[in-house]
């Protein structure tokens, strides 16, 4: 079975991943907080923040590709700031032929830093933390149980709807199915509708098993995280960043 | 664990919403300590039963009572009824739903107003009994299935039950998994509800079985007479598996094997019981 609340997590254990979470967790927010408000016109700024990043994942003994690889997932946002230096306003410079809006291609260009140094940072915090303590992190932060309670059952049976859903297409494609092909889409919608109705009855199933263990719609406060939280440390990259953003907006 | 752990349902009838009858004016007494086999065919009200004891399901009419309180619907009396009468579900999956192990088995005592060192004992203690204290920290669906059995069973035990009901305990172990589940259910001096159509299982574990069929309990006795008796179980779509039919009071004489079968299970007497 895959591991989805390891999702993150790099194995090899490096010394961010012993520290507790919610040092990191806010660590990693004011960090990203400070990247947001530097100025997009002092791209030098973002070169300062982009080595914070890198020297982090180093230091947390991060296989640097692997972080590259899991940027990936900011390409679909990326798509979107692509289209702006073609709908900005005047005045516009010419690139190859192209008419391009100049503040177009800065916002463009601050969406794109600004987007993939928070994504940086925070898989360099998923890859050093667990999902359990980014949980408690979350709990011990005073984030809504309800919330933290959702995202803690998504994740706890993400991997149990995906297998439910492997065995089914295995069964269906068993029988001759070939979901290739567009008339065949009937199966594949009637398997999600029965996966849907599957996914409803656990969720009944678990409420019933929560029930009997005294369960009354208010859930009991967990244990605290007893692990040292190393504030300093995890506050230094966001520190950093603050000092170049300030430069940054003394400059500009 | 020194509460009472009986249990009396008088003339249960319970109906569900599409109008299927499920249990069908069913009486029966458990003592304080005695384990009792539920045995039946696939939709015979087995697990339907198992949820009035905990008040899950609320009788239509007839009444359930644990350990002398009769289970209603205030919240109280639920808390009460639930803390008493521990439930481990057929599928661990629906059991487990926290990040951690600890943080599963720590849920019902939390529940129930236990917390700090008194709750890490509760765990610990819960964990140790089923052999899973190493595992505290994962996640459990790390686990193979039977740890994952044997720490839903953990979860119930932290609750500190005066009753503990299994609803079919043995789907889809392994048979190590199986027989190391059965040395812990063993080891627990409680009242036992197994919820189970494994034959073998019910007779090596409770002295005492009820058949239930169609909602309606048709035979309540000592185990190996009831498996014994053929015709009976036929009748109620029940079958031993293969190479182990023909044991039994009077039944032996074919083939030794088969008294061998039956003699390789000992019934313990238990204190207190009293049917």
């Amino acid at each position: 079975m895959s591991s989805r609340a390891h999702a993150g997590i790099v194995a090899s254990p490096g010394p961010l991943h012993r520290l507790g979470g919610r040092c990191k967790l806010l660590g990693t927010l004011a960090f990203v907080a400070v990247v947001v408000t530097t100025p997009p016109r002092q791209w030098w700024a973002f070169a300062f923040e982009a080595a914070v990043v890198v020297a982090v994942a180093v230091y947390a003994r991060l296989p640097l590709r692997d972080v590259a690889r899991r940027l990936t997932i900011e390409l679909p946002f990326v798509a979107f700031a692509l289209a702006m230096p073609f709908v900005g306003r005047a005045p516009t410079i010419a690139v190859a032929g192209l008419h391009l809006s100049e503040p177009g291609l800065w916002a463009a260009w601050g969406i794109i830093a600004k987007g993939t140094l928070g994504v940086a940072a925070t898989i360099v915090l998923a890859s050093t933390t667990s999902v359990p303590d980014l949980l408690a992190a979350f709990e011990r932060l005073r984030a809504p149980r309800t919330l933290t309670m959702i995202a803690s059952f998504m994740i706890r049976y993400a991997d149990i709807v995906t297998d439910e859903m492997r065995r089914m297409n295995i069964a269906r494609v068993s029988r001759g199915d070939n979901p290739r092909w567009l008339w065949q889409a009937r199966a594949v919608g009637s398997s999600a509708g029965a996966l849907f109705v599957r996914s409803y009855e656990r969720g009944e199933r678990v409420y019933l098993a929560m029930a009997s263990r005294g369960f009354d719609g208010t859930l009991p406060v967990q244990e605290a995280d007893e692990r040292q939280e190393a504030w300093v440390p995890c506050l230094c990259p966001a520190l950093i960043a603050a000092a170049v953003s300030l430069s940054a907006w003394i400059l500009a | 664990m020194s509460g009472d752990g009986s249990i009396k349902l008088s003339a249960v009838t319970f109906r569900y919403p599409d109008g299927h009858l499920a249990l069908d004016a069913v009486d029966l007494t458990i003592g304080h300590g005695e384990r009792v086999a539920v045995l039946g065919p696939n939709g015979a009200g087995k697990t339907t039963l198992a949820l009035h004891l905990n008040g899950i399901h609320a009788p239509a009419s007839g009444s359930v009572a644990i350990g002398g309180v009769t289970v209603d619907r205030r919240r109280h009396t639920l808390a009460e009824v639930r803390r008493k009468v521990g439930i481990v579900f057929q599928d661990p999956d629906d059991q487990l739903f926290m990040p951690t192990v600890r943080g599963d088995v720590a849920f019902g005592p939390a529940n129930f107003g236990v917390t700090g060192a008194d709750l890490s004992t509760r765990v610990e203690t819960a964990l140790t009994r089923v052999g899973m204290s190493a595992h505290a920290h994962r996640p459990p669906h790390h686990l193979s299935y039977g740890e994952r059995r044997r720490v839903a069973v953990a979860t119930v035990l932290a609750t500190e039950p005066d009753v503990l009901v299994l609803d079919e305990p043995t789907a889809n172990l392994d048979p190590s998994a199986r027989r190391e589940l059965a040395t812990i259910l063993d080891s627990l001096d409680l009242t036992i509800v197994l919820v189970t159509h494994d034959l073998p299982y019910a007779l090596q574990l409770c002295e005492r079985s009820v058949l239930l069929n169609a909602g309606r309990i048709v035979a309540d006795g000592d185990t190996a007479a009831i498996l014994s008796d053929e015709r009976l179980l036929a009748a109620n779509r029940l079958e031993l598996p293969f190479g182990f039919s023909g044991f039994g009071p009077g039944r032996t004489g074919n083939n030794p094997a088969h008294g061998h079968l039956l003699g390789a299970h000992t019934h313990r007497p238990r204190s207190g019981s009293s049917s």
